[in-house]
Parts: structure tokens; sequence; C-alpha cells
């Protein structure tokens, strides 16, 4: 991103570039040498009022720490630091203009009253040349340091300007300025325009006026805007709740999926389904490790590799220990934490017993922006979809191919399937693989939110556990609804008790719940059988 | 030990009771009266309902509507399992169910009918009258060789008889027994007969079964349940001469 | 089995009778050393040791009180490290208290960690603790009394099995949570420590070293016996109905859920006073206690002892943490690989533990030799 607007940049200097104008730019920039902040500030003003794209150049360098000019002959650079040299560019068209030593180049150094002033100028000047991008930024940037000198550019860009989202930024910015003027009228327009908008500059603009304006009229529509802001605040305090609440329920399904396999539809008890997540993680990373030069495309990678190498495990596990003890849950459940205390400690030998980082791809980082004071992460936003099509596609595993047929058919009727010629021992396996493999997809898209370390696992087996058993044992839609109500339970009444506490009624309430209904939310009544 | 002479005195009175699972009708309207003293076999083919109806009585399963009255006019529905074990119904299962890991004396021991607080429990000492008891019934199932044997290896048949042994140790008033005669040899089925046409002498016995020479034997009126209802009552040939119920169990 | 709980643990309890007279032989013999040889002789004791064993000793009540629940009601608990800890941290409140001025900010009344969270006054629930009688009584009762609350509920409404185990864990879990929170009042994260004084001795003096071995052994011996005596009469009887065959009991007449909650109860405060004992003799509780994982460590003592058995439990928690302490003194990387292993191994090949070992090797014999003694092995399935 930087570097493309860097690029357009570039291009736009170097179309604007008149040989004309060069000598008067260039001495406009030579106080940027001294040490003289008041004529640093100066110049910033300066070279604003040229509106020169060149000017953006400089202003964007300054801020970034890297314009440097040479010692010897003051000439303006871009310069980086590599090892012990500085590389130069030509700041306007990045054009390498070799090395110099530590002592050849000075910083231009600003003070903090020249940078904010910076910032603002850079924004306007963006206003007037910019991109269509750049320009919605600048307003918006400009919005929370409204200022009445901004009056005839946002005026004059307004005649202009094509982009609703910049024109409405654009008129809010006026109406700030409005909210000064001595005429009640113009303030109570300015209102109407601001319109409750959940910019955060609004508010606190508002609420002067709805404290103590002289016009009762204006002060009344004043309070009830702020009024009203609050509880559009209140609003979207609740919805980002609710988002992060399905966000967490989906890495609560993720995790759970795999158990609603090997504990609903199979009944085993696997305590290191934890560590089949950490597994699936630390796949993660080490494709990363292998790809260093495409990260973007590792987690695509990674998927399939870390459903293999959990499968595989899982596999490995059902073959060598659980198949000997079907029948006996409770034992089951200490062999499989055994194998979960190996697993942890291996993992704990190879990678140390510190954390790792998986770096999140490009395309997933960022946010959405829903309202001026709501914006929405992409990478959570992608890891509710993929629960859903990692829960979609095992349905229509279980429901839709042979092999999903032949697992049901073992599991409700072992001996019947057996007798008709299916290899229940296998069925058994590869149905414990899946839900093993299914923990290690649920760990690629946990790297992608969390720490990577060998305890990683035991956070998620009591929570997923809670998710299966209170969702209805054996019921994937039971899996669904249980994550997503434990999910935003759970954030819902963070705000009130804080995150430990909110785990802990979390936990009692389904405690609570498992007395009520003992096999779940959405448990299928039998006729009673002997046990 | 009720006297036989009351015959019209109802002890077990089950009115319109149905039960459904996932809209699945295990009973539907099941009506059934058991007089003091009475002995009666219970037919019908799979998934009739007879095991639900016994779950239902002896308070498993709770009826969704229906009246289930229990000597006079104690209400089952309100109580649970063990409750309704006290007020005097036992129940035999159809898998012979006694305690594997104890042995025949303990296991007489534990349903010898007497206080079952966990107090008393704890520091229980049989009386004269138990121990007397307890050796009465162990000659009557015929295990006075093998007190101290391990339950659990005990042969099929044993394990029959000792469950019988073990619930009329609770001294019920009502019987209810699930397929006694399964998985028993020809002579353990004879001998069984025997004992329930003997234990009719005091209780009042339901019995369920799908042997019909030992019903035969047994020689009572005889109940048919099909999808959750009474298909016919009488006796046995009774029974067997009604069209319903041939069109049941031969198919149309 | 016609004889009373008393003559049959004359009469049959080998296993157990050996192992009390080892260890009350251990409980005379290692104060005593400790106390009266020189430090060089080869017989002494020094006070490492001695409180290392005494830590055993508590492991092994605590194992004593799993097995109760779980070898003989069928109870599988991963939450029994949560009775313990709670047992442990009221000593742990009582020593607080008894520390008075002498703590660094040398507030008369209120522990260090609340001078330095800025407390004004004592919470209600340390109040009393003062008082050794009264806290030692909190400290069974409170526990006691959770276990009984969330035992009447669970097995009211028949929560059995993995449902429960995975429960039992939530609890403890939960409670570590909570416990890690400084405004729970019982220090946060670092717990309760730097005690000085019980009853008034200093805990680093080598006689009340001593005598906290000795009461830990003798308090050992003692819930043995209860325990012993528990499983003997027609209650442990109808514990082991419920454990193989709940519908049947239920059917007996018995209140099955009162039968759980009795030996919920009476375990949970077992599991106590070995937290009691712990910790004035490590010095210190934490809310790492509560971790699940602690809990589950106490199951695979039960099991790899021989679970059903009460000496088994005993004897698997001082094998398993006496290897513990090898491993994590010599190969502290590989204690989990083992730890695992043998969670692993013995539910695979030895379902008695240890001390069926010796029975499975003279069957394995048998079977070689042809001979099968009728219908054995399937009495002693049943236990999950």
């Amino acid at each position: 991103m930087k570097a493309l607007r860097f690029g357009s940049l570039m291009l736009l200097a170097w179309m604007l570039w008149t040989p004309a104008l060069a000598d008067d730019f260039e001495r406009l920039l030579q106080p940027l040498t001294s040490n003289n902040m008041a004529a640093k500030a100066q110049v910033v003003q300066k070279l604003a009022d040229t509106g020169d794209a060149r000017a953006l150049v400089i202003f964007e360098a300054i801020l970034d720490g890297n314009l440097h000019f040479r010692r010897d002959t003051g000439e303006l650079v871009l310069a980086s630091l590599s090892g012990n040299m500085f590389q130069l560019r030509d700041p306007y068209t990045g054009e390498s203009l070799g090395e110099a030593g530590r002592r050849e180049v000075s910083r231009v150094n600003v003070n903090n009253a020249i940078r904010s002033d910076l910032r603002t100028r850079r924004a306007a000047l963006q206003l007037e040349i910019g991109t269509a991008t750049d320009r919605r930024n600048a307003a918006r940037r400009l919005m929370s340091q409204i200022d009445e000198e901004l009056r005839p550019l946002f005026e004059g860009r307004l005649q202009v300007e094509s982009s609703r989202a910049t024109r409405r930024y654009l008129e809010m910015g006026l109406a700030l300025m409005d909210l000064q003027d001595t005429d009640p009228r113009v303030r109570m327009a300015a209102i109407n325009t601001l319109d409750n908008d959940l910019l955060p500059v609004v508010r606190r603009s508002l609420t002067p006026l709805a404290e103590n304006d002289p016009n009762e009229a204006v002060r009344e529509a004043a309070q009830r805007s702020v009024r009203d802001i609050d509880t559009l605040l209140k609003v979207n305090r609740v919805a980002e709740n609710v988002y992060y609440g399905i966000s967490l329920g989906s890495v609560l399904l993720l995790a759970a999926i795999g158990l609603a396999i090997t504990f609903g539809v199979m009944g085993v008890i696997n305590m290191a389904h934890g560590e089949m997540i950490m597994l699936g993680a630390y796949t993660t990373y080490v494709v990363q490790l292998m790809m260093p030069n495409h990260i973007e495309y590792s987690i695509l990678v990674a998927i399939p590799a870390a459903f293999m190498v959990a499968g595989l495990v899982g596999i490995l596990i059902e073959r060598g220990v659980i198949r000997f003890l079907y029948g006996r849950p409770l034992e089951t459940l200490l062999a499989t934490f055994g194998i979960s205390l190996i697993l942890q400690q291996a993992v704990r030998s190879i990678f140390s017993p510190l954390n790792r980082q998986v770096t999140t791809p490009e395309w997933m980082s960022g946010s959405f922006e829903i309202n001026g004071a709501l914006a929405l992460t992409y990478n959570r936003f992608y890891i509710i979809i993929f629960s859903l099509l990692v829960l979609a596609a095992l349905m229509v595993l279980l429901k839709k191919t042979h092999f999903g047929l032949q697992m049901r058919a073992v599991t409700q009727n072992r001996r019947m399937a057996s007798a008709m010629g299916i290899r229940t021992g296998w069925v058994d396996a590869l149905t414990f693989g899946l839900g093993s493999g299914i923990a290690g997809i649920a760990g690629v898209a946990l790297s992608q939110l969390t720490n990577v370390g060998p305890n990683m696992g035991q956070q998620y087996i009591i929570d997923s556990f809670l998710v299966v058993v209170f969702g209805g044992v054996g019921n994937l839609w039971g899996t669904l609804v249980g994550a997503m109500s434990l999910g935003i339970t759970n954030k819902l009444i963070e705000p009130w008790t804080g995150a430990v506490l909110a785990k802990i009624v979390i936990l009692v309430a389904v405690i609570l719940f498992i007395q009520k209904r003992p096999r779940g939310l959405f448990a299928l009544k039998g006729r009673s059988v002997e046990d | 030990m009720k006297p036989k002479h009351i015959e019209k005195d109802v002890v077990l009175y089950v009115d319109g009771v149905s039960v459904s699972f996932d809209g699945f009708k295990a009973l539907n309207n099941l009506s059934l009266i058991l007089n003091r003293g009475e002995m009666r076999a219970i037919i019908g083919p799979n998934g009739a309902g007879k095991t639900t109806m016994m779950d239902v009585i002896t308070g498993k399963t709770r009826p969704d509507e229906g009246v289930v009255e229990f000597d006079g006019s104690i209400d089952l529905t309100k109580h649970d399992e063990a409750q309704i074990a006290n007020l005097g119904i036992g129940r035999k299962f159809q898998k012979p169910s006694v305690i594997e890991t104890l042995t025949v004396y303990e296991n007489l021991e534990l349903a010898i009918t007497g206080q079952r607080g966990n107090w008393a429990n704890l520091f229980f000492k049989r009386s004269a009258a138990q121990s007397q008891r307890i050796d009465e019934l162990l000659a009557l199932v015929r295990l006075q060789d093998q007190p101290d044997t391990v339950a659990g290896s005990l042969s099929h048949g044993q394990k029959q008889w000792l469950e019988i042994g073990m619930l009329l140790a609770q001294e019920p008033k009502v019987l209810l027994i699930d397929e006694p005669a399964a998985g028993m040899t020809d002579a353990e089925t004879e001998r069984t007969a025997e004992l329930f046409k003997e234990l009719a002498q005091h209780y009042s016995l339901v019995v369920v079964e799908h042997d019909m020479t030992f019903i035969r034997a047994l020689n009572c009126k005889v109940t048919v349940l099909h999808e959750g209802s009474v298909l016919a009552e009488g006796t046995l040939d009774q029974v067997q001469k009604n069209q319903k119920v041939i069109d049941v169990y031969l198919g149309r | 089995m016609k004889a009373g709980p008393i003559t049959q643990f004359l009469t049959e309890d080998k296993g157990g009778q050996r192992l009390l007279l080892v260890i009350l032989a251990l409980s005379i013999y290692m104060p005593l050393a400790h106390l009266l040889l020189p430090s060089d002789s080869m017989f002494y004791v020094s006070s490492y040791t001695l409180t290392l064993w005494g830590k055993y000793l508590c492991y092994g009540m605590l194992a004593l009180a799993v097995d109760l629940v779980w070898g003989y009601c069928g109870i599988l608990s991963l939450g029994h490290g949560a009775f313990f800890a709670l047992g442990g941290y009221g000593m742990g409140m009582y020593l607080m208290r008894q520390i008075g001025d002498r703590g660094v900010y040398g507030d008369p009344v209120l522990p260090d960690f609340m001078v330095f969270l800025s407390y004004e006054k004592l919470p209600w629930f340390w109040l009393g603790m003062d008082m050794f009688w009264f806290a030692m009584i909190m400290a069974v009762l409170v526990p006691g009394l959770l276990a009984f609350v969330f035992g009447w509920l669970a097995f009211r409404s028949r929560v059995t099995g993995v449902y429960l185990s995975i429960i039992t864990q939530a609890l403890t879990f939960s409670l570590m949570l909570a416990f890690f929170r400084n405004e729970m009042g019982f220090g946060g994260n670092n717990g309760l420590t730097d005690f000085r004084d019980i009853l008034g001795f200093s805990l680093q003096s080598s006689g009340v070293r001593a005598a906290l071995f000795f009461a830990s052994g003798l308090l050992l011996i003692i819930a043995y016996l209860v325990c012993r005596y528990i499983v003997n009469s027609r209650l442990g009887r109808t514990m082991v109905a419920v454990r193989d065959a709940e519908s049947r009991t239920r059917f007996l007449g018995y209140r099955v859920e009162w039968v759980k909650t009795f030996a919920f109860v009476a375990s949970a405060m077992i599991a106590a006073i070995a937290g009691i004992l712990y910790v004035p003799q490590v010095g210190i509780i934490n809310p790492s206690e509560f971790s699940p994982i602690q809990s589950i460590e106490i199951i695979v003592w039960v099991a790899v002892g021989g679970r059903g058995t009460l000496y088994g439990a005993v004897l698997g928690a001082i094998v398993v943490n006496y290897l513990k302490t090898w491993f994590t003194s010599h190969y502290p990387d590989m204690w989990l690989f083992f730890l695992g292993a043998l969670f692993v191994v013995t539910t695979l090949f030895m379902p008695k533990g240890l001390v069926g070992v010796w029975g499975q090797v003279k069957d394995y014999i048998a079977i070689r030799r042809g001979y099968q003694k009728p219908g054995d092995g399937t009495a002693s399935q049943g236990g999950a």
C-alpha cells in the first residue's frame, strides 16, 4: 500500500515538475537544513501554499523521519540506514544516489508542534492533489483537527469533489466550523448537517453547545443530538461485542467441531484434542518458515498440511491406543490425557517452550469501517466465514458421501455394519482422523489470532467440551448453536465483569445448565436403554 | 403376604398413559388393571411398549399423560425409582442385573428390606431375622451352596435366579419381571415357571415374556400389547384365536 | 462376606495392614532420626528428606480420597485438587494471620499482600482465621460444603460418567481463574506464603517439622481406617453397586444421589485434610494447585497403584511422586513424557495397577499352563 501510494505521488510529482518552478521550490526548502525551528515552521506553511505535489513528498519524508541533507552541499535526500552506511535516494524520483557515511548526512529534525502542523498540512495538500482514496482519508483525518483556516480549502474542494464519502466529510468539516458561528440559525443548520455522526469529534464539538449555547433551540438540538449519539454509541458497543462474540463463537466452533465428531459421533473422549489444535498451529508456523517469500499464500498451504498432520497423528492414536479402549470412556479419557502430555512435551522439546509468532498475511489484516466509531477487523471476519465453511463441508461429508454413510452406519450399529462388509476398524480410524484433522485446521485459524505455544491446546479443551456438551452430543447444529451462544454471551457480559469473571460465569452457567439438561440443548430423547 | 381372597382389590391401576420420544409414540393411551394377588403375562412384538410400560410404572420414565396409581391412591408419577421400589414395586430386568463384583450373599444383603439411608447403611448390622431371611432366600433360589461366590461368575440362569431372590428380599407387593426365561435352559425355564406359580400365591406379578411355552406353563391372564396400547386381553387360548393378534404376529 | 467391617479389615486387608505398618514405622522413625541422630550419621534424615516424604504422605491421603470416590463409587473426579487446595488455603490463611506484625509492612492485622493492594480492613472471610481450631474447622467444612452443593446438584440430575468428569474439571478450572484474581482476597497469583509460626512454634524448627511429619503419617493411617470402614460397611457395598449397576441400585430402593453425595463429600473432606497438612510443610499455597493437570495427576497415582483397593492408591501416590522428584531433578524434560506414558501404559496394560500386577502375572502363568479359574476375570471388570 505504502509503496503504491509513494509511487503514485512520485508520478504526480514528475508530471507537475516544471523547471521554471524548480528554483523557487528548491530555494524555499533551504531553511530545512538549519536548526531554526521557527524558520522551518514557516517553510512548512510556504510549501503548503505552493500546492506543489513535491511538497507532499517532502512532508511525507519528514514525517517518516527519512528526509536528510548532505552536510557538504545541503542537498535534500531520502536516506535509510543499512549496516553502517546510508542508502541515498532522490526524494522526487526515488533514483538511487549511492551511499554516504553516517557523518556525511544529517536528518531534518522537527519539533512536535511542527510535526502536528505537518500532518494537518499534509492532509490539506492531499485533499487538493491526492487520489480519490487519499482525498477521502485526508478529509477524514482533517476532521479531528478542524480549524477555521481550512474553510476556503474545504469550500473550494466541495465545488469540484465528486466522491460521495469525501463530500460528506467536507460538509461535516464545514458544519463543525459553523458550530462556532455567531448566528444561531447557522449553528442549527450545522447540527442538522452533522446528523448524529459517530465520529468522536462530532460529539466532542457538540458537547459545549449542549451545555451552554445562548440560544435555547440550538442548545436543545445539540442536547438531543448528543443524546442520540450516545444511544447510537451504545448500540455500536453492543454490535461490536456481538461481533467479537460471533468471532469467539466461531473459534469455539472450529475447536469443537472436531470434538463433536470424536466425542459426539464416536463417543470417544479425546483429551488430546487440544493438542491436535496445537499441532495445526505449529504446522502453520513450519509452513511459513518453509516459504518465507510467499507468506500471503502460506496459509492456503497450511490448511491442508495441518489437516494431514493432525489427522495422521489422530489415526496413529486411534490405532495405537484408543481402539483397545472402546466402551471404557473413563480409561480413554486418561490414556488420551497421557498422550496430550507427551505431545506437549514433544513440541516443547522440538520448538522450545517459548511462544512462536505466526505472521498474518496482508489480505487478512486491516478492518472494515461500519461507521465513525465502529470498525470490524478482517481476520476475525475471515475466521467466522471459515468456520462456517468447515461446518458446512463436514455436514456434506457426513450426509452425502459414501464414507459419511459408512461412518454413520458404524456408529449406529457396529455389528450390522461389520456384517455388511464395512471394515469398521478403518472407519473408526478414519473418523477419528477426520475429527483430529479438523482440530488441526482449527489450529491454523487460531494461529492467526493468538500465540502459538505448547500450552495453547489446553486453553481450548475445556471450552470445546463445554460447547459440545452444551449443544447436545452427536448434533452438529447443536455444536454451532452452542459455540455461538457461549461465545456471544461471553463477550456480552465481559464489559460488566471483566474477562476472567466472564469465563467463570460461563463455566458456572454451563455447569448449572447441564444439571437441568444433562444431555444438552439438542439432545435426542430416546427410549430408555438399560445401562 | 396378601391373602388371595380379596380378588377385586386393585393393586396397580394404569389408565390412559401416553409416552412419546421425539414424535414416536412408545405408549398410546395404555390402560391396565392388576388385581391384588393376580399374575399377568404381557406379550407383544418388539417395540410394542412393554419395556416402556415397566419404565413408567417404576418411575424411570415420566408419562406425558395418564394415571398410574398403586395400592389404592399412591400416584406413582410423583415418585422416583428409589421411592417406588421402597413403596413395594420390585423390578427384574431383561438382562440379568445383579451386582457382579459383590458376592451372592452381599447382593441379597443389599436387597434385604429395611432402612436405606446413608447412616443406617454405614452402621448396618444384620438382625437375626434378616440373616434368617437371607438364608431362606438362598435356599429358594438354590444358591445355598455358594453364598461367597462373586455374582459375576454365576451362570446366566443362576444370575436370573439371584435377581429374583433379590427382588423377593425387598418384600415387594408387586413384581415386574421382564423376560425371565430368556437365555435359560429348558430345565431352568420349567423350574422358573414353577417358582412363579408359587410366588403368585403371595405376590401380584406382571411377567413380560416372548416364550409361549413359558406363558402356557404360567396359566394366567394374558395382555397383548401392540404399538403402545392394549390389543387384546384374556386367556392364552382366547388371545391366540383373536384375529387382530394373529394379524399383528403373522403380518397381514 | 458375612463379617462386619472391622473383622473384615483384620482378616482380609493384608495389603492395607502391611502398608499401615510401614507408614507407622516411617512416621516414628523419620522424625526421631531427624531430631536425635547426628547429621553425619548414615541413618540421619535431613529436613529436606523429611519435608519431601511429608509431602508424599499428604499426596497419599489425597489419593486415598480419590480412590474412595473413583475406585469404589465410580465417580471419576477430575477436580479433587480443588478440595485439596481449598483445605490448603484454609491452613494458609491461619498461617498468614500468625505472621502478625512481622510482615514487610508491619501491619498487625493485614497480611502483606493486602497492605500492598491497599485493603482497608480484613475481608469478612478472613475473620476468625487467626484461631487455629476455627481455621481448621473452616478448612474442612468449606470444601465439604462445596462438594455437597456441587455433588448434590450433579448427582440429583444424574450427571454421570465423562460428563461429570468434565464438569469437575471445569469446577477446578474456574476456581483457579477466580483465585488468580487479586480481588478474591487470597493473594492472587502469588498465593499465600512466607509463613512463620504454627501454634506459636516456628515452622523452620526441627521439632515442628518432625511433628508435622508425624501428624501426616498418623492422619493418613486414621484416614485409611475410616475409608476402610466405609468401604467394608454395607454403605461401601452400596457404593460398589452404584458403580457397577447404578440403575439396579436405584430399583433396590437406594437413593443413588445421596450415596454418591456421601462418598463425594467424605472424599472432599479427606482431600482437604491432606491440603491442610501439605501447606505448612511446603510453605506455600497458590492458585496453580487448582490447575486441572494437578487433579488429573492424582488420578494417575490411583490408577498406577491400583484403584478400588485403598492401599494401592496410597502406594501409587508415593511411587509416582518419588519418580517425579527423581525425574525433575535428573531429566526435567523427560518427566512429562514419562507421566504421559504412565497414563497410557497403566490404562492399556495394568488395569488393576501395581498391586494387581502380581495377580496378572499369576493369571498369565495359569493360562499358559492351560488352567483357567471358572469365570474369573469378569468379576473385576465393571469399574471404569
